[in-house]
């Protein structure tokens, strides 16, 4: 098996292909039509949240069933501040981020008194109590939900091709941002930490690592960044609800199984895991709950003969590696 | 409120939280025996429930009959998935695998009845059951939801006397305290577990049709009893079945409360006690001494 | 000369990557008391666990009566006829005094032991029976430990250091018990620190460091200091 070492070559040459990688999806606008920007800033979105999602259960064995409470948030902070209090687009986003991680500070406490299961139970719960809450209050539209007025739009840019290519701007800054930023999190001393937790807590606590803290700011930080990723995706859809913003469905079970798919724990199964899932959905969404049990029996499958997904697999059979966040001994490392 | 109402309230509460302790007997089941959860606990009640539809449509029984058919099945289908499928995730001390396999089954089964039986609601007749009541002062209390509340009882009592009386009762708390030593005394753990869930299943069988001769059930509703049943044994306590019975009538209450405030409010209420619970009482309100 | 009861051959084993036992070789013949001893760490607990089939091994490592145990489960063992007293009793925290008898019986073999000749063997547990296990003293716990190996009826017996936290009075008690455990012919191995005692109650003494045999024979015939070197090394 080959050594995870990483030469000067190697990383040149993969820095090389990133950056064409990126340079080439950022010119998107200019060689993409409009159905294939919105599909790349889809793929964006769901990397993104896979990302968040993975840090959260893969590193920090916060297992949450109910990200889609940030995602609601998001994307109703949005349209209520952009709508009732007049801001631009750009701070109804950073509000959201700041009202997300408000709430994530506010259940931690709480959620992390339960454990395992029960965390990811919990979590849900807290989901349905945000969800209930806005469906509770009559100015965002109850059960009906709320449009995005084309005033507010416009405050993105005057027209509307330019503002398809700033959404996806955006919307690629977003994954590509949360991707490069995982890394170096995980290649950190933090990140160093969270792996630690993630392997062994027990571990973990005895060598002084404050695991109540790391638990709590990664759960509060991965809130805000998928109150900002949600923005974005309501920015575009014009449109939101209780359900489509709150809905498990969309945000949780299609994430978790991208997660699970490509390889939990490993960064680079985010990617494969996106992939995948779109590749499936292009042959079998037509089947409707059909290509969902396809899904979930391909989950359960990986779960038990492939625990670390298709990456995993990768991994271990040939040693392929694109972002290893394991740290060597020094002398190992050629460096 | 009126006094009236507020007994009216009350009782409605106590008999709602007969059906929700019912949701979580069998979750308090398996997780006092293997430390599992079952996320698709709920979409097993449902499931259930449509088998038992289609039961009843074959043979014309009435649903409570239709239980002596409904429990075996369920409870092979609990003695299988744990045996075939549950068992190979569990052995290390990783929560995922478990947690993720049956999040995955609980989207399968809940996409299955819709492809099979559409996203229309439901309902099974418990024909003169449905309207009876018995009158109690001056109020009349449904015959059904008081004899749910009385099978939730007796349920609980019967896993308790299981539990504490029993070879197989002996063997499961043996298990759950040192599945290693157990092995060594001779306990095979694979077997129990896989019964252990096979009465979770039972459990499952009996709540479904309860469930189903009281309300309306579509392919979806799974989540919601598996919340229901959840906060209901995390509110109780884990460790005793008395505990889930306790935590299911505080459940049943809080929402009979809530609910004189508004719909969204019965719900609501109930995630409003469970997170006091949870910031008060983290143990729950009668949890089993460490 | 009959066929040992128990027989390792060329055992090794260890915790995931890590290799804790090396290549061991020993016999215990029936009805035989196999004194074993050795520093902490230096692998005795995990022979214990290897033979049990807590960890991996391969079929032919361990033989019981002549056949190769190693490919069965753990929960095969007891109806086999081998117990074990594991390292700090380990009783079943939600039972009572005799559930933890009763549910060995259950699982075990029938046999001479029964629960009132366990009770007859230690009084006080008969006094204590619906006790919480855990509620009992280290002492009186050891005895409910020794007494769940003894009513299933084994052939083979595992003590693993059953004086460890106990006073010196407490594991006279306990080793009291012996005599009459070892009259039935049941074949034992007893880890033990204190090499003293172990010395007294058997014939036959290995010696383990570091995961590998490095003294094996009749304990006469072993002077304290061929002990004292294969405990600590040169």
């Amino acid at each position: 098996m080959s050594e995870p070492s990483h030469p000067s070559s190697d990383w040149r040459r993969f820095i090389a292909i990133s950056a064409l990688v990126i340079i080439g999806l950022a010119a998107a606008p200019f060689w993409a039509d409009r159905a294939g920007l919105r599909l790349l800033g889809e793929m964006y979105s769901l990397l993104t949240l896979a990302l968040l999602w993975n840090l959260l259960a893969g590193y920090a064995g916060l297992l949450s069933v109910g990200q889609q409470a940030f995602v609601g948030i998001g994307g109703y902070t949005l349209f209520s501040a952009t709508i009732f209090l007049g801001v631009s687009p750009y701070v109804a986003i950073l509000l959201g981020i700041v009202l997300a991680a408000l709430a994530a500070a506010l259940f931690a406490p709480l959620l992390f008194r339960l454990e395992g299961a029960y965390f990811a139970i919990g979590s849900w719960v807290a989901a349905e109590t945000v969800y209930l809450v806005f469906t509770m209050i009559p100015q965002l539209g109850g059960g009906a939900g709320m449009s995005l007025p084309a005033a507010v739009v416009r405050g993105i840019a005057e027209d509307r091709l330019t503002r398809e290519f700033i959404i996806y701007w955006l919307l690629l800054a977003a994954g590509t941002g949360t991707l490069f930023g995982a890394y170096a999190l995980l290649r950190s001393k933090v990140g160093l930490a969270l792996t630690a937790l993630r392997d062994n807590p027990t571990a973990a606590a005895s060598l002084g690592i404050d695991i109540w803290r790391a638990k709590f700011w990664t759960y509060v930080g991965v809130a805000a960044a998928v109150s900002a990723v949600s923005s974005l995706i309501f920015l575009q859809k014009l449109r939101i609800s209780p359900a489509s913003g709150f809905s498990l469905n969309d945000w949780t079970v299609t994430i978790i199984f991208i997660v699970v798919i490509g390889g939990i724990g490993r960064l680079e199964g985010a990617i494969v895991g996106t992939a995948v899932y779109f590749l499936l959905r292009e042959f079998l969404a037509n089947l409707g709950p059909v290509y969902m049990i396809v899904l979930g029996t391909i989950a359960i499958i990986t779960m038990i003969f492939a625990r670390r997904g298709i990456w995993g697999f990768l991994e271990a059979r040939f040693g392929w590696s694109l972002l290893p966040t394991t740290r060597l001994p020094p002398h190992e490392d050629n460096t | 409120m009126g006094a009236v109402n507020l007994i009216d309230t009350l009782i409605g509460g106590l008999l709602l939280g007969g059906l929700y302790t019912l949701f979580a007997i069998g979750l308090s089941l398996i997780f006092g025996v293997m430390r599992l959860v079952n996320i698709a606990h709920g979409d097993f009640i449902v499931l259930a429930a449509y088998i038992a539809y289609l039961v009843i449509g074959a043979t014309g029984l009435h649903p409570l009959v239709a239980l002596l058919v409904i429990i075996p099945i369920m409870a092979m289908i609990g003695y299988l998935l744990q045996k075939w499928v549950l068992n190979r995730t569990m052995g290390d001390d990783d929560v995922l695998p478990p947690l993720l396999v049956t999040f995955g089954l609980a989207v399968i089964i809940q996409n299955a009845l819709l492809a099979a039986f559409t996203s229309n609601s439901m309902r099974l007749s418990a024909g003169s059951l449905q309207t009876s009541s018995l009158p109690l002062g001056s109020m009349q209390i449904g015959l059904l939801p008081l004899f749910t509340l009385a099978v939730a009882v007796i349920l609980v009592i019967v896993l308790e006397f299981i539990f504490a009386r029993t070879r197989v009762g002996r063997a499961f708390r043996a298990t759950s305290d040192d599945p290693q030593i157990a092995s060594a005394i001779g306990v095979r753990a694979d077997h129990i577990y896989a019964l252990a869930m096979a009465i979770s299943f039972a459990t499952i069988a009996i709540a479904s049709v309860f469930l189903a001769m009281r309300s309306n059930f579509d392919p979806y509703s799974g989540p919601a009893r598996l919340i229901y049943g959840f906060e209901a044994v995390i509110i109780g306590g884990l460790g005793s079945f008395y505990g889930t019975l306790a935590g299911g009538l505080v459940l049943g209450l809080a929402q009979s409360f809530g609910a004189q405030i508004s719909p969204n409010m019965q719900i609501l209420a109930g995630h409003l006690v469970f997170f006091i619970i949870l910031a008060l009482r983290p143990r729950g309100l009668f949890p089993k001494a460490p | 000369m009959a066929e040992p009861l128990l027989s390792i051959d060329r055992l090794s084993s260890g915790y995931g990557d890590f290799q804790a036992l090396f290549d061991l070789s020993f016999d215990l013949q029936q009805g035989e008391m196999l004194g074993l001893v050795g520093a902490n760490g230096a692998g005795k607990t995990t022979l214990f666990r290897a033979i049990m089939g807590l960890l991996p091994r391969r079929q032919d490592m361990v033989r019981f009566r002549g056949q190769p145990i190693g490919a069965l489960p753990t929960s095969d063992l007891a109806t086999l006829g081998i117990a074990m007293v594991p390292e700090g009793r380990r009783l079943f925290r939600s039972l009572s005094v005799e559930e933890n008898l009763r549910i060995a019986a259950d699982y075990g073999r029938k046999g001479h032991w029964t629960l009132e000749r366990i009770y007859a063997l230690f009084p006080i547990l008969a006094e204590k029976r619906h006790a919480p296990a855990l509620s009992l003293s280290g002492g009186q716990q050891q005895m409910v430990a020794i007494g769940r190996a003894l009513i299933a009826n084994p052939d083979l017996i595992l003590f693993d250091e059953i004086s460890l936290g106990l006073a010196p009075i407490v594991v006279n008690e306990v080793y009291a018990a012996f005599p009459a455990i070892l009259a039935s012919g049941v074949g034992a191995i007893v880890v033990e620190q204190d090499i003293a005692r172990v010395r007294k109650i058997a014939r036959h003494l290995v010696c383990i460091r570091e995961g590998r045999i490095v003294l094996d024979g009749v304990a006469e015939t072993l002077t304290l200091h061929d002990l004292t070197v294969a405990y600590f090394g040169e």
